[in-house]
């Protein structure tokens, strides 16, 4: 008897993907029925601007981070750069519509509020992030120079 | 070899393996399971089967088989789901970047597929992580007013979450039994396709990693949770749509979903000799001017305006007159039953809502005419507005200009 080509797998994962199939193509349907194509891109599209953009760029950044500060020999003062700026853009990536002010007429007709201080906002949240970060950068090297034994001088 | 992504050694980071994989994967087990149920919740408070003005996906077919008719008790029940549904939402966005992060390397393994079964399961794959970040997307963007999607919010977060839910439950039946095998493990790492086999020397440990993702998770939370509250918590959602201040100040000064210039109400349709009230039902119309409801009896609830944004205030103090007793006044004595209430609003999804019989019938649903003591606002509804307990925010229509009570 001839091996198929691929071999099948496991059965019981056929059936479970066969029903996730049934049921995501029932809702896919009603999904794609005024702009399937529309759709498709915001959903398929999702997918690949996180994977192939997204992701490649905020791991070259961080990349770029350790291997600069490695060359100036303070590769243990990535987490003091990576954690704040990580935070900061976390903020911005998802509040990205109201601070960078895209939804300011809409918003400010619909809510009645202001939509002046997001960018502000998050300008100050930034400063502070990336302040307590220096500041225990600062405390940390202070406490090593005073560890140091007197014999290193 | 090691230049492409499909080769092992391309991914550097010491941090992947199978126990960081799987410890996210065990929150997103549990955060997105809620996610999805307080979602389904809140379709059901619109009450889509009482009437077409109320449901945004009509063609949902089986995937309204578990809507009931909406309670009004306890009276923070929609506050309190939606603001579960989008402050958990937000705060998991981190946990599922994360999560993306740990398990990148799969996206390029070769062969494509070891057999049929994981050829589909890899397909399965672009509907979870396509799904998962369709549905985050869209609810991130229309909380903030960014409607660039394409087509109704209702419909594509609705059928959306359905097309992720059936990855996401594929998914989880075939990785939660492993991911709690390398849970309990602990410490020493199953070996893994995901863990690089020639990592950089670490930055940072894996349980840093964990504090790291647990960071961003806090900060979110902490600067969006406060706009489910009044006052001084309020202002701690230092980024959310509706944190920060209060519009105005006074009775009237609380958080409002759309103005009355948003809406198109002009002040010459609300005046006194101008607006009249129109009530049709089982004997006939009836035409009031506000003056002549105002002579009603009248009554208050303390009840708290909730939208499907997830932002919330508490309790305000409205005075008027009873749904109930105006069912009364054309026929329906004992039996209050549906309601359909318009707008003069001329835009807007919902300026058509229908309330059922029991939103009717609790003595708590109120047409207002006053809140905290004073005159409706403009902006809140001015000359009449519904206000009816755990009801979600744009079913509690204002600017009422037609209520027809029967079954609807």
């Amino acid at each position: 008897m001839r091996r198929p080509l691929i071999p099948v797998g496991s059965p019981f994962q056929l059936l479970l993907l066969a029903a996730s199939f049934a049921l995501a193509g029932y809702a896919g349907v009603r999904l794609l029925a005024d702009d399937w194509f529309g759709v498709a891109v915001w959903f398929v599209g999702a997918a690949l601007l996180h994977d192939l953009v997204l992701l490649p760029l905020y791991a070259a950044a961080d990349r770029a981070v350790v291997r600069g500060l490695g060359a100036a020999g303070h590769r243990e003062w990535v987490r003091y750069v990576r954690v704040p700026a990580a935070l900061s853009g976390l903020l911005l990536l998802v509040w990205f519509p109201l601070i960078s002010g895209m939804v300011d007429r809409r918003y400010r007709l619909g809510t009645g509020l202001s939509p002046d201080g997001f960018l502000a906002r998050w300008l100050l949240i930034t400063a502070v992030l990336f302040g307590a970060s220096a500041l225990l950068l600062a405390l940390r090297l202070r406490r090593a120079t005073k560890q140091r034994p007197p014999a290193v001088h | 070899m090691t230049r492409s992504p499909s080769s092992p050694g391309f991914w550097r980071s010491p941090l992947r393996g199978a126990w960081l994989t799987s410890a996210l994967g065990v929150v997103l087990l549990g955060g997105i399971t809620v996610l999805f149920v307080t979602g389904l919740v809140s379709y059901a408070a619109y009450n889509p089967n009482l009437s077409p003005v109320n449901d945004k996906t009509p063609d949902k077919g089986i995937l309204g088989f578990y809507l009931f008719p909406w309670p009004t008790d306890p009276h923070w029940l929609y506050r309190l789901n939606q603001g579960l549904h989008v402050t958990l939402g937000i705060t998991l966005i981190p946990v599922l970047l994360a999560k993306l992060w740990s398990v990148i390397p799969r996206l390029f393994a070769l062969p494509p597929a070891r057999s049929l079964a994981h050829a589909l399961e890899r397909i399965s794959l672009l509907l979870l992580v396509g799904g998962a970040l369709f549905e985050f997307v869209t609810g991130v963007l229309n909380i903030q007013l960014d409607y660039v999607f394409p087509g109704s919010f209702y419909t594509l977060h609705f059928y959306g979450a359905w097309v992720f839910f059936a990855a996401f439950v594929a998914h989880a039946v075939l990785k939660t039994p492993a991911a709690l095998r390398n849970l309990r493990r602990l410490r020493d790492e199953e070996p893994s396709d995901l863990v690089s086999p020639r990592p950089d020397p670490p930055t940072v440990s894996r349980r840093g990693a964990l504090w790291f993702v647990g960071g961003g998770s806090l900060l979110l939370f902490a600067t969006t949770a406060g706009q489910s509250f009044d006052g001084l918590l309020r202002r701690t959602a230092l980024l959310a749509p509706h944190g920060g201040a209060d519009p105005g100040g006074g009775p009237s000064g609380f958080q409002i979903n759309k103005t009355a210039a948003y809406a198109g109400i002009h002040a010459a349709e609300t005046a006194e000799d101008a607006w009249r009230l129109v009530v049709t039902g089982r004997t006939g119309t009836v035409r009031l001017s506000r003056a002549q409801l105002a002579r009603l009896p009248l009554h208050s609830a303390a009840l708290p305006i909730a939208c499907v944004e997830g932002w919330s205030t508490s309790d305000q103090w409205w005075r008027g007159v009873r749904l109930r007793d105006l069912a009364a006044l054309v026929g329906y004595d004992d039996d209050p039953p549906d309601v359909l209430v318009e707008s003069l609003q001329r835009r807007g999804a919902f300026r058509r809502a229908a309330l059922r019989a029991n939103q009717v019938a609790d003595p708590r649903s109120l047409l207002a005419l006053y809140v905290n003591g004073e005159d409706l606002s403009p902006d809140h509804g001015f000359p009449a507005r519904i206000i009816v307990p755990a009801a979600p925010g744009v079913l509690n229509t204002k600017w009422v200009a037609r209520m027809t009570f029967g079954d609807l």
